[in-house]
C-alpha cells in the first residue's frame, strides 16, 4: 500500500506551486497512470515522491512508513525510479541491472546480488545482451534494461516516467503489459506517467489527473470520463469499447 | 533463445575475469617500464640489476644512483602519474564531462600560479645550481603546495559553479571556462615573475616546465600518502561513481548523495592536482587520456576503471619520461612539454570523437 498525503513542490518560494496538496493511495500489484498536460507537474510529482526534488510539505507512506525520514539506500530498497529517456549509458548491460542492487551493498556486490541481477535479466528476456553496451541497444531493449535495474532493486513502488516515449507500438504494448505482469507477480505498486490515454485506460487500474498543479481527478476506470478528459485535455473526445477493448477517439477539430 | 540464467552469470563472471586480466597486464606493463626507464641514463643499467639493487644486493656505486637518482625521479613519475590520472577519470565522471581532467579545466594552472606565490611570495623555494636534476629546490614543500591547493581549488570552485547554474554548458563549455581560468593564472603567474628577483624568476620558469627530477624521498612520502588516501576515498565510492555514470536522477533514485559526492571527490581531485603540481610541476593531459585509453579496455565501470586509469597514467608517464631523458641524452628533456606534445593530438582526437562516444 503506497500512500501520498498532501504533496507540494515549488522550486523556490517566490514562484508559485508546481505541485500543490497531491494525494492518493494505491494498492499492491495496482497501475496507476498519472495523466495530464506537458507542464501540469506529472514529472515533478514523481520526482517528489522519490525525494529526487525535495517536497515542500506532505509525506510518502510505504507500507505505513515515511520513506521520506529514511535515507538514501533505505528509500532505494521501497522506491525505484526509471527516468524519462535514460538510454545512452555506456556501460554493460549486467553492470547496469547490478547497479539496482547498490541500495543493498555494503562493501561489495555479493553473490546473491549477482544471481538476482542474472534472473531478472533473464525474466526480462534479456539474456542474448549480458554482456552488450546498453548504448547499442534499440530504444525497446534500453527500456526493458532501464526496467530490470529498477526490478533489482527489489522495490515496493516502481515510478516510472513515460516508459513508452520512444517505443514503437508494439513495443509500447509490451513494455505495459510486462510492467503489468511483473507488479502482480510481485505486487508492486506502481506510478506510471503516459501521454497516451488509450495505452493508459488499457494497462491501468486507477487514474490521476493532474491539472494546474493539482489533482484535477482520481479514482478508476470511472474517471476516465469524457467531461473530465475534455476539462484535462481541452479537447473533444469519444470513450467507447471496442471488441471489450476500451477506446479513446478524440475529436480535436470540435471547438469546446 | 532463452539460455539458463547460470550461463549468463558465468558469462559476466568471465568478462569481469578479463577486465582485471587487463588490469593485471597494465599493470605489469608498468613494473616493466618502471624497471626500464630506471636504467636509463648517464649510466645505462640491466634491469635485473635494478632489481638486486632494489633488494640490497647492488655495489656502492649503482645504491647511489639507484637509490639517490633514478629511483626517486621513476617513483615520482609513477605516483604522479597515478594520481592525475586517477582523478581525471573521477572528474570525467562526476562532471558528467568527457573532457574533464585538472588540466583541461585549469586546476592544474591555478596550482602552479599558486606555487608560484608559494615560491616567490613567500619564499618556498631557491635555485640553487646548474645542474638540470636539482635546480630548483622547494624548501618549504608545506607552504607551496597549501598555495597550489587553495588556487587550484578556485578553479574547481568556478567549474563546479558553472557546470551547477549552467547545466546546458555542455562539455565543450566547460572547458572554454577551463581555457579561460587557465589564462587568467597564467596571467598571475607572468605578472608574478615581472616583478621577482631573477634568482625565483629562474626557479619558477624553471618549475613550470614540469620536472620529474625535483623529487626527494620526503616529498615522495608527501606524495605517496596522498595518493593512499584519494584512491581509497576513490575505490570506497566506486558503486556511487557507476551510479552517478546512469545519470544524475538515476543515483539519487539509488540512494546516492550526488552533490556531496561531486563536491567531496573535486575536492579530493584538487588537492591531489595541486600536490602533484607543487612538487613537479605542470603535467597536462595525462589526466584526460589515460582513463579514455583504460575505457577502451575495461570500460566505464569504476570498480576497475579508477585502478586501471591509475596503473595507465603511471605508464604513460613513465614512457614520456624516459623518452624525455632518451631522445637528444645527455640532455634531458622536461615531461611537461613531452606530455605536451603527445597529449595535445589525442585530445584533439578526442575532442572530435568524443561527443559521439561519451556524450
Amino acid at each position: 500500500m503506497v500512500e501520498v498525503e498532501g504533496l507540494s513542490f515549488a522550486y523556490n518560494k517566490s514562484a508559485g506551486d508546481v505541485l500543490h496538496d497531491v494525494s492518493f493511495r494505491l494498492e499492491d500489484g495496482k497501475c496507476l497512470a498519472v495523466l495530464g498536460n506537458n507542464g501540469a507537474g506529472k514529472s515533478t510529482l514523481i520526482k517528489c515522491i522519490d525525494r529526487i526534488c525535495p517536497a515542500r510539505e506532505g509525506r510518502v507512506l510505504v507500507d505505513g512508513e515515511d520513506v521520506h525520514r529514511m535515507s538514501g539506500s533505505e528509500m532505494a530498497q521501497k522506491i525505484a525510479y526509471v527516468p524519462q529517456s535514460a538510454g545512452a549509458v555506456n556501460m554493460t548491460v549486467f553492470d547496469t541491472v547490478l547497479l539496482g542492487r547498490k541500495p543493498y551493498i555494503k562493501w561489495d556486490v555479493t553473490r546473491e546480488d549477482r544471481e538476482i541481477a542474472a534472473s531478472v535479466i533473464h525474466s526480462m528476456g534479456l539474456d542474448d545482451y549480458v554482456l552488450r553496451s546498453v548504448s547499442e541497444l534499440s530504444g525497446g531493449e534500453a527500456q526493458k534494461v532501464m526496467l530490470a535495474r529498477a526490478l533489482a532493486q527489489e522495490p515496493r513502488l516502481l515510478l516510472l516516467d513515460e516508459p513508452t516515449s520512444n517505443l514503437d507500438p508494439r513495443n509500447q504494448h509490451e513494455a505495459l503489459r510486462t510492467v503489468r505482469r511483473i507488479a502482480q507477480e510481485r505486487s508492486i505498486s506502481v506510478c506510471i506517467i503516459l501521454h497516451d490515454l488509450n495505452l493508459a485506460i488499457r494497462y491501468c487500474d486507477s487514474f490521476l489527473f493532474l491539472k494546474d498543479s493539482q489533482v484535477y481527478a482520481f479514482g478508476g476506470r470511472e474517471v476516465m470520463s469524457p467531461e473530465n478528459i475534455e476539462d484535462v485535455y481541452r479537447m473533444h473526445v469519444h470513450v467507447m469499447s471496442y471488441m471489450g477493448i476500451p477506446q479513446i477517439i478524440p475529436f480535436p477539430d470540435i471547438r469546446i | 533463445m532463452i539460455k539458463d540464467k547460470g550461463t549468463q552469470l558465468e558469462a559476466y563472471e568471465r568478462h569481469t575475469l578479463k577486465k582485471r586480466a587487463a588490469l593485471i597486464v597494465a599493470a605489469l606493463a608498468a613494473i616493466a617500464a618502471a624497471l626500464f626507464s630506471a636504467g636509463v641514463g648517464s649510466i645505462t643499467i640491466p634491469a635485473w640489476e635494478i632489481v638486486k639493487t632494489i633488494f640490497g644486493a647492488g655495489d656502492a656505486q649503482q645504491n647511489t644512483v639507484i637509490w639517490g637518482i633514478r629511483l626517486p625521479r621513476v617513483t615520482a613519475a609513477i605516483l604522479v602519474g597515478a594520481m592525475l590520472a586517477s582523478s581525471g577519470a573521477v572528474m570525467q565522471c562526476v562532471l558528467h564531462n568527457p573532457l574533464a581532467s585538472a588540466s583541461t579545466l585549469g586546476v592544474s594552472q591555478g596550482a602552479a600560479f599558486g606555487a608560484a606565490v608559494g615560491i616567490i611570495v613567500f619564499g618556498g623555494g631557491v635555485v640553487n645550481s646548474a645542474s638540470a636534476a636539482t635546480a630548483v629546490t622547494v624548501n618549504d614543500p608545506y607552504i607551496v603546495t597549501l598555495c597550489a591547493f587553495v588556487c587550484g581549488s578556485f578553479s574547481t570552485a568556478v567549474i563546479i559553479a558553472i557546470s551547477r547554474f549552467k547545466r546546458d554548458i555542455g562539455p565543450g563549455g566547460l572547458v572554454l571556462a577551463g581555457v579561460a581560468l587557465s589564462s587568467l593564472f597564467s596571467g598571475g603567474s607572468t605578472l608574478l615573475q615581472y616583478f621577482a628577483d631573477e634568482q625565483k624568476l629562474g626557479a619558477v620558469v624553471f618549475w613550470t616546465f614540469g620536472n620529474l627530477g625535483n623529487a626527494n624521498w620526503t616529498e615522495l612520502a608527501v606524495l605517496a600518502a596522498i595518493f593512499a588516501v584519494s584512491m581509497l576515498y576513490f575505490l570506497l565510492n566506486r558503486w556511487n561513481y557507476n551510479a552517478m555514470e546512469a545519470g544524475g536522477d538515476t543515483a539519487r533514485s539509488l540512494g546516492v548523495n550526488t552533490r556531496a559526492v561531486m563536491l567531496v571527490s573535486m575536492g579530493v581531485c584538487s588537492l591531489s592536482a595541486a600536490v602533484a603540481v607543487s612538487f613537479v610541476g605542470i603535467i597536462s593531459f595525462v589526466g584526460l587520456v589515460a582513463p579514455h585509453i583504460m575505457r577502451r579496455f575495461v570500460g566505464n565501470d569504476y570498480r576497475c576503471l579508477v585502478p586501471a586509469s591509475a596503473v595507465a597514467g603511471a605508464l604513460l608517464l613513465i614512457l614520456a619520461d624516459t623518452f624525455g631523458k632518451w631522445v637528444i641524452a645527455p640532455v634531458v628533456l622536461p615531461i611537461g612539454a613531452i606530455t605536451s606534445f603527445f597529449g595535445a593530438p589525442l585530445f584533439l582526437i578526442l575532442l572530435f570523437r568524443g561527443g559521439k562516444t561519451y556524450g
